[in-house]
Formats: C-alpha cells, structure tokens, sequence
C-alpha cells in the first residue's frame, strides 16, 4: 500500500494569487492512499525542502507529489531532495501548478480546479511509479570532428590541449577551410593565413590529433561515448606516407588547363596539385577528372620525377572504422549558387564577382598575386584599363529575401555587412583613387569594434553607402557596367558606371551537412544548419547525445564567433570524455519480447535509431521451440520520447516512468 | 482447379515444397475452410477451389512458415496484399514459402444469398455466371454479381502484388473509388444518426473474436483485449458502450496495416458491416496524407509510421469530423 504524500507551494504569490493552495492541499489529503498534505510558500527553499525530507522519514512515505512550477524548473532539485531522505527519486511525481494553471488563469475559482485536477493525475500516476536506478554506460575517449576549417581546427585543438586523442576529417586535400582563401580578417585587418596557418601546423604536429585529410565520413553508429565510425580516405594516388610535398611532379605535369578552385577558378592548377603553398598535409593530389594517365593511360610524367616514388595510379579509397565518444560537426558552409540571380549579370560578364572571388583577388597568393584589377584584364594586367576606377558592391545578394525559387535564404548571412566594409575600406586605402559604393538594405555591425569599423569606411575611407537595392547589372559594349540601382533616401533612380561589381552572395551549409545529419540522426532546421539543444542554454549541443556544434554548420557566423564557439564545443566534448561512465536516464523505452510482433513499426518511428530487432528462441506452451523477432530497446542511445508506445501495435512498448498504464491512469483522474 | 492441384502435386514430387495450404470444405460444402495437405493423396481427396472459396490464406502463413520445411501457399489477389503487408512487419518467412498466384471473380457469400430470403439451403454450385442454389424447398438459380458480399462487389483489386507463379492471366487494380461508397454514405450523415447506426450495429455483437481471429492484421502475439497489463482487457463487461469500444480500439490497431480484405465482415456471425470502419481510416488516410494501399508492396513506409514536412496538421483532420 502506498504512502503519498502531498506538497502544494505558494512560490510567492505566483500560483498562491490564483490558486486556493490550502484548498488544494486539503482536497488532496483526501485523495486515496495520501497520508500527507501540506501548503508551504517556498517549496523549492532549504525550509521546504527539509520539510519533503522530514516529511519522508516521519510519515514513511512512499511517494511524492510536488504541486509547483514546471517540473524543468524543479523536478531535479525535489528528486535530490527525496534522495537523500532514502525514496527512490523516481517516486516523486510534479504536478505543474504555476506555468500550465496559476500563470494562465485568471480567475481564483477556475484556477483552484484546475490545479486540483492537476494535483489528482499526478497523486494518480506516482501510485504506479516503480523505483527506477539509471544505467551506465562507458567512454571512448576520443572525439571525432568532422570539417577542418577553423571551427574544427580550434574545436580539436582545445579538445587535445585537455589530453584527449581527436580526429579531424577533412574532404578537401587540406585543413584550412575558408578561412585559408580569406585576405584580411575584420575588424583588425591582419592577414588571415597568417593567423590560421599556425593553427593548422599546430594540428599537424600536435600527437594527439590526427588528420584524415581528403576523407569523408560513410556511416555513423552507435551513441554517446560510443559511436562507431566508418570513414572513406579518398583516393589521392598519391602515397601520402612517402610525399615530401616537393612540388617537383606539381611543376612537370604537363595537364595545365584545370580550374583552381582554390582561387575560385579565376586562374588555372594542374592536374596534380597541392592547393596552396601552406598546405596541411602538404601532400599532392591527382584530380582523376583531368590526369592524362588515369584518363587515358598516356603520361606518367610526375611518377618519372616523383623522388621518393609517391605516384600510386592504382591507389583506392580505402575505408577505416574508428570509435569515439563525441563527435562534432563543422561542417562551414559555402556561398549560394547564384547562376538564377540573371539581373546581376554574374554570367555575362567576368566583371561581375562574388566577394569571396574579390578575396583571392586582393591575396597575395592569388591569381592577380595581390593587385586588383578587372578579371577581364587577368591576362593583360599592365593595360591602363586593368585596375578598377569604380567598384559597386552589392549586398544582400540571397540574403533577407523570399525568392527561395531563385536559391535565396531569409535569413541574414550576418557577415557580409562587415565584410564588405572591409573590402571597401581595403580598397580605398590601397587604391585613394577608386570610388567606391555599397547598396544596401540595413548595414547591421553589431559586435565589439564592428560598428567602429564600420564608420571608418564611410567617414575615414569615404566609401558612398547608398541604401537601396541594385535592380540591373548590363554590361556595356566599352567593357565597363551599367548599375542601375535606386537610393531610397534620396528617392532617386542612379545609374552608375562601374567596372568591377561585387555581389556580397548568402552563405548556406556545406551540401554534405544533411547527409551528416542524417548518420549522426541530428535534427537540422529548414535551411539545412543543424539545430542545437536549446538556442540560448545549450547552443554548442545537438539535440542528439554525444554530437556537438561548431562554427557556421550551426548558423551563420564571423572568425570570432566561430573560434568561440568552437572552444565551447570543445569544452562540452571534454566534459564528457572526462568521464568514465555515463549515467543514462532511466526513463526509457523497453520491449515485452512476450508480447513483441517484431513488425519494426517501434524502429520506423524512433528518432534516434536505438532500436533494433533479434531472432529469439522462445519455449512455447505446448514445450515446442519458437524463434520469434523481437525489438529490443538500447538503453544508452534511447531518449524516452515514447513514439515506439504509440507505434507499437500490441502494446509491447513501453515507457519506464511514463507507463500506458500511468498516463491512462492520469487521464482517468482528470476525467474523474 | 485441377490445374493447381496438378502444380501442387509437382512441386511436393521433385520437393521444392513439404506441405499445401488451399481451402477445403468445411461442415457444409459451400463453408469453406483452409487446409494444410501434405500429400497427393490429399489433395486428391479434398483440395478445393471454386467461387466459394473466400478465405484469405494470408494470415495463416504466419504460424505455417515458421514451421519446419517450405510451404506452397494459393493466394487471391486480394490475399496478396496482406501477404505483402505481413511481409513488411516481418510476420511471415518469406524464403520458406512458394506462392502461386490464382485468379478470382468474385466470392460467393452465403449471407447475402440468405438476406434474399433463401432458407434451408444444403448446397450451391456456379458455373462462373450463374449460381444454383439448392436448397431443401428446391433449386433457385441467380446470377453471380447477385450473391457478392460488399467486399467482392466493390473489388479494389484484381491484380496480384506478389507471387512467384501465376496461373491464369494477372488482373488490374480497379480505382474506381466504388468501395467508399457506402463510408460516403456514413460520411454524409449528421453525428447523431451516424452514432445510433454504429451503436445499433455493434450492439449485436456477441464477442466472439471472429473478426479479430480472422483478421491478417490482427496477428500480435498477445493481443491487448487478452492482456491483463493492457487497462483493456476486462472494459468491455463494464457496460455496453465499452463494450462496443471493442471494435474501435481493434480498427484503431489496424489503421494503416488493413489491406481491406473485408474478412472481418464475412466471418461475422451477426453480419456487423466491420469493414466500413477500417475503410473509413483508409479513406481518411488516403485524404490526408495522399493515396495509399497497405500492402500494395512489402517496402514502403506507412503514412502512420512516417512523418514529412507536409503532413497535414491535426487541425485539418479534427474540422474534418463529419456534417453537424
């Protein structure tokens, strides 16, 4: 027989105002099996917990109801409470009197019924509550991080300064990310690589990071503190262990015509290449679209001047299988394709650039090797014409805006306004003589220093802001381009003649973060950037236990932001691979294999993959032997959402600490 | 008939197959049962298929193929669905049985032919057109389509989803919506009259578990109405609306899975119309959340097991209740 006891708090006068809680209290000192009812005005104080624990010893109480706010706030503090008074602290049930009654009514009376109804579901189910001890589970202590730009970087950076072994898998060649074809950094204007690239030295030679560069993730399983990971090391052929990195293949291949992507495909690589000189690994890689010898069998040049006889043409993709406790996504992001944006011109003419394509043009390593000049004058960079006497910027390109036919996004892509500040201050302190404008809809520079940076272009660098919208980039028969934009301040129709224009384009994830997110079963938001545990109190955490956030893959953000972020990604990572065993929730789902059809509808509708199913022998009534399939729930990786109860068919399923039977009884309590 | 008989005796020779599930008769010759054979010389003796052969083999193949040796089983278009939709919940062993696919034009149903007010009737016979009754007042002859249950006269289908050979010629899916007509009926009914047919149907139901036992979708290993743990089981001696909950609580479990073989309506003793209620759901179901038929194929996921972006919201479906 139980022994209930019953605790309505006042909390101040936030239920007491709206709710009779002496009321309640002696309603429910009447309910069936209740032993003990009391009102008090701070439940949640040391006085009101003293009096569940005193309560709990003197009464010998089996169960408690606690009648107070909402049990995120408190449900814990009043299960440590009864802890330590020796009850099972799954016997104590919250009725949620403040936030689901005394918040939302207005009227004493309705409020009182309402929480005394409340009050009964809860006296109603802890009647049926079973004391419940969590599982534990190990922790391999290693982490996993997937994209090695700088969120990565800095993610496993901290993550091994803390002792902790941790993998990086990058797909491109090398580590770096976007930052590395990034010029200049806002708002202190230093030289991007010149701050990233001992980052990326920093992993190369650190011993408890290693780098799977050119590799992609294949398939995730498992779950906090053990997952399983298969990852594809992409064929380079190229003996990885053997390249010095020399170059000398890099300078001999003869297949000269392959787009760089790394400057945007402004100038040219080789067929064999390494990205860039500060590579990490710096390794060569053959494009097998554009080698000669993979193609057609006809070449080997860079096996005959290769040294160390690095050249593998049969080389594979070879696949590996890791385990790790904790695995962060940093997926970045890249600009939007912006081929539908026709009224800007971007295909017309080669004038017309996006802002990451200006970055390689004012870069020392890139194609115009730091000079700016019109891409049309690539070739001819001495010409009078070459270097822009008008530069117009466009902000906002897919960005705040709803034509989702066209590939906008409307969100904010938050870093253009400062960006663009940056590039056109750049440009007015090296070339004084440039004009320089930028239309826009709203300059947003929030942030320590930004708006500072900001001021400076217009007021220190002159550069003309004109808010408004560039309706029409055309390109004219003398080379240059008519924009024809309106300022809305003025209220006037411009027509500006440029010779260079720069489309500040959206950003979006990387293409492979819903693939991702799918392995890792990590929840994504409509624009494909992962959502987090809870946007203001767990921003670094995927709803998913074990997978962590950094950097844009999460939301759009700057190098500061992201390096943050990334530091507090590693932080959560470190906290878990600190421990040696994860206590689980016990409040999860668990299988009547007696009862069980094995119809798979429990795993079809479970989120987060932790069922899977087993052919079980079973002795019949008649002594025969059956095998039946049977589900069977995995304690570490199940959340308790309680979708496979509903699913199951037979009511095989079932939730520990939320039964059929508990919420049924609940139900009849308030229908009562 | 003989044709399959033949096949069947062929492929218990050369041993692809140990045992023969088909029908039979049962204590009358037109109460036909399913029978498992084992032998030629059974089959010989009493393998039957005619027009009166309605029951669907399907569910039976849940227990028969878990059993040792491989099963060749006779399977209707209709029967095809739910073999598929066991399939998909992993009910049936697929690898241990051998399906033939047999054609059908309709099942005869006794009750229909006693609804005309024909008593005492100790055989029928059809010749595919036309059936003769013969019954201890004399013969009566009437057409065919005339002794249709609901279930064969508004027929979804006379293709076969599923098999591994076919005698005869392969049939097609019939769309023409004919089986929701009476669901429309009901549909067009204010709350309260719909609420006094449903109460006047099910107030004849006896609880004999007929149509549970009978039902391909009902096949769990312990069915809640069985299950002491399950809150349900003892209900419906409460009173005789609890009583009539049976039959909700049972189509709710089967939303989704019913394939609508309408086996629940032909075994019940008291000719309660069961399989309006199931086809309500999948009337809704297709209104909802697009076209489906369980067990059309043993892959795809059931519009109840999945959930997209644009599923309708609980909204749309609770304004839908009915005509007030």
């Amino acid at each position: 027989m139980h022994r209930i006891g019953v605790f309505v708090c006042h909390c101040g006068t936030n239920i007491a105002a709206t709710v009779d809680v002496k009321a309640v209290a002696e309603e429910m000192g009447r309910q069936p099996n209740v032993v003990f009812a009391a009102d008090y005005p701070y439940m949640c104080s040391e006085a009101g917990q003293n009096l569940v624990q005193d309560t709990i010893r003197e009464q010998r109480l089996t169960g408690v109801v606690v009648c107070s706010c909402s049990p995120r706030m408190h449900e814990a503090t009043f299960r440590k409470a009864a802890a330590k008074a020796g009850l099972n602290p799954y016997m104590v049930e919250i009725a949620n009197i403040r936030e689901q009654c005394s918040w939302i009514h207005k009227d004493k009376v309705s409020g009182t019924e309402k929480a005394m109804i409340l009050a009964r579901a809860a006296v109603a189910k802890v009647q049926l509550n079973a004391p419940l001890t969590p599982g534990t589970s190990p922790v391999t202590k290693r982490a996993l991080v997937i994209g090695g730009g700088i969120a990565g970087i800095q993610t496993a950076l901290d993550i091994a300064d803390a002792g902790f072994d941790v993998d990086i898998v990058e797909k491109q060649p090398t580590i770096g990310g976007k930052m590395t074809q990034i010029d200049k950094t806002f708002p202190t204007l230093d030289c991007a690589s010149c701050i990233l690239t001992p980052k990326m030295v920093d992993c190369a030679q650190n011993e408890k990071i290693h780098i799977y560069a050119f590799s992609e993730v294949e398939s995730v399983s498992g779950f906090v503190g053990n997952f399983s990971v298969k990852i594809r090391k992409k064929a380079r052929f190229v003996d990885a262990s053997k390249c010095t990195g020399c170059g000398e293949c890099v300078e001999k291949c003869p297949m000269k015509k392959v787009p760089n992507e790394f400057n945007m495909g402004l100038d040219n690589r080789k067929a064999i290449y390494i990205p860039f000189a500060q590579a990490v690994p710096k390794v060569a890689t053959i494009d097998p679209n554009y080698c000669l010898m993979l193609k057609n069998g006809k070449c080997g040049m860079c096996s005959k001047v290769c040294g160390a006889n690095a050249i593998d043409y049969k080389q594979q993709d070879e696949i590996i299988e890791e385990k790790y406790g904790a695995i962060v996504a940093a997926t970045g992001y890249n600009p939007i394709n912006i081929d539908k944006f026709d009224e800007f011109a971007y295909h017309q003419s080669p004038d017309v650039i996006t802002s990451l394509e200006l970055e390689r043009l004012m870069n020392a390593a890139g194609p115009s090797n730091g000079t700016l000049v019109r891409p049309s004058y690539l070739n001819k960079q001495d010409d009078h014409n070459a270097h822009p006497k008008k530069i117009v910027f466009v902000q906002c390109v897919g960005s705040r805006s709803t034509c989702s036919e066209k590939g906008a996004k409307e969100y904010c892509s938050k870093i253009c306004c400062m960006y663009t500040a940056k590039h056109a201050m750049l440009i007015r302190d090296k070339y004084p003589d440039t004009e320089v404008y930028v239309f826009y809809i709203d300059v947003r520079t929030p942030g320590k220093l930004f708006d500072e940076f900001y001021r400076r272009a217009v007021e220190q660098y002159g550069v003309h802001y004109i808010k408004g919208m560039v309706g029409k980039v055309a390109p004219k028969a003398d080379g240059t381009l008519d924009v024809q934009a309106s300022d809305l301040i003025s209220n006037e129709q411009l027509h500006i003649n440029a010779d260079l224009v720069v489309l500040a384009t959206s950003i979006e994830p990387d293409k492979t973060a819903r693939s991702l997110a799918t392995m890792l079963t990590a929840s994504m938001d409509t624009n494909d950037f992962f959502t987090e545990a809870h946007p203001k109190l767990r921003p670094v955490e995927s709803p998913t236990a074990g997978v962590f956030l950094s950097g844009v893959c999460q939301g759009p953000k700057d190098i500061p932001e992201t390096v943050t972020q990334a530091g507090a990604a590693a932080a959560k990572v470190i906290g878990l691979l600190a421990k040696d065993k994860l206590v689980g929730n016990p409040c999860i789902a668990h299988s009547d294999e007696l009862m069980c059809n094995g119809c798979s509808s429990c795993e079809k509708v479970c989120p987060y993959g932790a069922i899977s199913y087993e052919d079980k022998e079973f002795r019949q009534p008649d002594r025969t032997v059956a095998i039946r399939r049977v589900a069977s729930v995995n304690p570490a990786v199940c959340q308790g959402c309680g979708a496979c109860t509903v699913a199951c068919p037979s009511g095989a399923m079932d939730l520990y600490g939320f039964s059929n039977n508990q919420i049924m009884a609940e139900v009849d309590a308030i229908c009562r | 008939m003989q044709e399959m008989i033949d096949r069947a005796k062929e492929l218990l020779a050369d041993g692809t197959v140990d045992r023969v599930v088909g029908w039979r008769s049962g204590e009358f010759s037109y109460d036909i049962t399913p029978g498992v054979f084992r032998s030629a010389e059974e089959l010989d003796e009493s393998f039957i298929y005619n027009d009166l052969c309605a029951p669907n083999l399907s569910k039976y193949l849940i227990k028969e193929s878990r059993k040792e040796g491989k099963l060749l089983v006779f399977l209707k278009p209709c029967d095809t669905y739910s073999f598929n939709q066991l399939l998909k919940e992993h009910r049936i062993l697929r690898e241990n049985v051998y399906v033939i696919a047999v054609p059908c034009t309709g099942k005869i149903d006794v009750d229909t032919i006693k609804d005309k007010g024909i008593k005492g009737i100790t055989s029928i016979e059809s010749d595919g057109e036309t059936v003769t009754i013969h019954t201890l007042y004399g013969d009566k002859t009437m057409p065919k389509a005339e002794t249709l249950g609901d279930k064969c006269r508004t027929c979804k289908s006379k293709k076969h989803v599923v098999y591994d050979e076919i005698i005869g010629e392969d049939g097609e899916v019939n769309n023409d919506g004919a089986r929701f007509e009476l669901v429309e009926k009901l549909e067009n009914m204010t709350p309260d009259e719909r609420f006094e047919f449903w109460r006047n149907e099910l107030s004849k139901c006896i609880r004999c578990n007929a149509c549970r036992n009978v039902c391909p979708a009902c096949s769990c290993e312990n069915c809640v109405f069985d299950n002491p743990n399950s809150g349900i089981q003892q209900r419906a001696a409460v009173n005789s609306f609890e009583e009539n909950m049976f039959h909700l609580i049972r189509s709710f479990h089967v939303a989704g899975r019913c394939t609508d073989c309408g086996e629940c309506t032909r075994v019940c003793p008291q000719n309660i119309p069961l399989h309006l209620i199931n086809r309500k759901y999948i009337k809704d179901i297709n209104e909802f959340y697009g076209d489906y038929q369980a067990g059309e194929d043993a892959m795809s996921r059931a519009p109840l097991n999945a959930y997209t972006f644009d599923d309708c919201e609980p909204g749309i479906v609770y304004s839908r209740g009915g005509k007030a």
